[in-house]
């Protein structure tokens, strides 16, 4: 599974990580390496397997809809980058 | 005083023979002096650790403390404090102030533990060397041209040296197991969902779990009965009675049925690794456990399905690092996706880079079949594996990892080969089952971790097969030279 520059890209656009020209060809190798490894899964017939998901195949717990939580905005905001008046602070999205 | 374990200490200190805080300060000054060789740990809480013993010693005075009680521990720095730096060993929380405490965290210092700091891992948790970590790689006390192993390297290494008689750690593919088995302490991975995840960092939700690591079983199983229980705030907690873990230690192992499957010896096991394994198995029949030949068939797909998994579930965990509400922030971002973007670039690793692209190659449009839902559908075939074999066995027994440590930078440039140190450690966290380490010997001067896997819950099946070998074994008081 070889992957090409191009895809690097995307995939990092994906994934919101910045990623410099000269490393691209560094991401695209090693991903194409480890691709390439995980690739040995193909071989397998997996066909009517169910897929495990909770090693013990739980599901979510349900709790009544109701407020547990308290209001703590102050508390958790006193560790974002930027916050004005409750708020929190991003560049301009909507011109 | 800091070669006693925690049992040991927890006698001691009961019996006034000496304080929480004499205890304390002579370990925060012995962190002071030997650490530095280490970098075992990223935070030492001084002052807190202080205040901490001295609630403790009222409590021993009074009367009501257990066997916790005054008891100094790190955690590994991937459990949220309150009021104390949690960083992941990133740059992206390199200053984040966790505004709660992880459970784990609350339910040992409700017993009374004494956090002495916050350890060292590798970034995220995602590495078996702990040299991805922001800051800096951990040697390892038995060779400091070695690595610990990881991602729990800080707690381990602690541990290995003496720092502290216990620590927290988490694993996700064998993060606590495979440096404890480098280190040459214990460590144990419980089933999922027996410890909470509750302000433990996530990485890839269904297999991380949290664990204890010690120098005796003994221990293991004291730190265990604290920290595990049921928690309503991790949805994935289960609600199952916690036995008393330390009360089965002494139980006969004659006629346990121990599975010795055929995948753990093929090549790729150092032949040192080999033979100190199968020392280790025939102490256990010498205690009257029968040694049987098992196949888990679909083993070596374990390792290309856990590197689907794994990042898959990083890249959708590691999305809320975005630069708005906690954590790094990139400076003067022009525009909310170049404030993401450079954000990220800046405080994520290599590493943790790689494992996000990977995982959101993995999850998108076209190729979720293929890979995710390939790799899910491989770990029930690895899962059952798992099963069959327990019907017909207690325990299952091998090494720990393929090799002793190797040395800082021989891997770093390999990913796939850094993989393979985890190899018979991740397909337990697959199958969701306890695991643990313990010390087996050496292979040139660098420990051997034999490696007791058990069915759902049996974390004190597990503990009593290890205690029993530790009864008729010295390999777990050895101490590294130059931290005696």
């Amino acid at each position: 599974m070889a992957i090409e520059a191009a895809e690097v890209k995307v995939i990092a656009h994906l994934a919101r990580i910045g990623i410099e020209e000269e490393a691209v060809a560094g991401y695209a190798r090693s991903l194409s390496e480890i691709l390439g490894f995980v690739e040995q899964m193909s071989a397998v017939d997996t066909t009517g397997v169910e897929p495990l998901a909770h090693p013990l195949d739980a599901t979510q717990r349900l709790r009544p809809d109701e407020v547990t939580e308290p209001d703590q905005r102050e508390l958790y905001q006193a560790g974002a980058p930027a916050v004005e008046a409750g708020l929190y602070l991003v560049p301009r999205v909507v011109e | 005083m800091h070669r006693k374990t925690v049992a040991e200490l927890a006698a001691a200190l009961r019996a006034g023979e000496v304080s929480s805080r004499e205890l304390t300060e002579a370990l925060l000054q012995r962190i002071e002096q030997l650490d530095p060789q280490l970098n075992s740990l990223i935070t030492v809480t001084r002052e807190q650790a202080l205040a901490a013993a001295e609630r403790a010693d009222a409590r021993l005075q009074a009367g009501d403390g257990g066997p916790l009680t005054g008891v100094p521990l790190v955690h590994k720095d991937i459990f949220c404090t309150a009021g104390v730096t949690t960083t992941c060993g990133s740059r992206m929380l390199a200053e984040f102030v966790a505004p709660y405490d992880a459970t784990v965290v609350e339910r040992l210092a409700a017993a009374g533990a004494v956090m002495l700091g916050k350890a060292n891992m590798d970034e995220f948790a995602m590495g078996s060397s702990n040299e991805t970590s922001y800051f800096g790689p951990v040697r390892n006390p038995w060779d400091l041209d070695a690595v610990p192993g990881g991602s729990s390297g800080g707690s381990a290494a602690a541990v290995a040296a003496c720092l502290v008689p216990a620590a927290t750690a988490t694993d996700t593919g064998g993060s606590i197991r495979q440096p404890a088995a480098l280190t040459g302490v214990c460590g144990l991975k419980p089933t999922y969902g027996r410890v909470s995840r509750y302000g433990m960092i996530a990485f890839a939700s269904s297999l991380d779990q949290g664990g204890p690591i010690a120098r005796t079983a003994e221990d293991l199983a004291l730190l265990l009965g604290a920290m595990a229980g049921f928690d309503s705030r991790d949805s994935t907690s289960v609600d199952r009675v916690v036995p008393e873990y330390t009360e089965g230690l002494n139980r006969s192992i004659k006629g346990l049925r121990v599975g010795v499957p055929t995948q753990f010896f093929g090549p790729g096991l150092a032949d040192d690794v080999r033979s100190r394994i199968e020392a280790a198995l025939e102490v256990l029949a010498g205690e009257g456990a029968e040694l049987h030949e098992v196949e888990l068939p679909n083993m070596e797909l374990a390792l290309p399905a856990y590197y689907v998994i794994a990042p898959a579930e990083a890249s959708s965990n590691l999305a809320r690092y975005d630069g708005v509400r906690y954590g790094h922030r990139c400076a003067e971002p022009q525009g909310l996706e170049d404030l993401y973007k450079r954000t990220r670039a800046e405080g994520f690793g290599e590493e943790v880079k790689r494992r996000v692209l990977v995982g959101t190659y993995a999850l998108s449009a076209g190729y979720y079949d293929a890979y995710y839902r390939k790799a899910q559908q491989i770990r029930r075939l690895v899962a059952e594996d798992f099963q069959r074999v327990l019907e017909r066995v207690d325990v299952i027994a091998g090494p720990t990892s393929p090799t002793p440590a190797f040395n800082i930078g021989e891997r770093v440039d390999d990913p796939v080969q850094m993989y393979l140190s985890d190899i018979y450690t991740l397909a337990v966290n697959l199958a969701g089952l306890p695991g643990l380490s313990i010390p087996a010997g050496f292979s040139r001067g660098r420990p051997v971790g034999l490696q007791l896997i058990g069915g759902y819950f049996e974390e004190a099946r597990l503990l009593n097969v290890a205690h029993k070998y530790q009864q008729v074994t010295d390999w777990h008081r050895q101490v590294p030279e130059g931290f005696e």
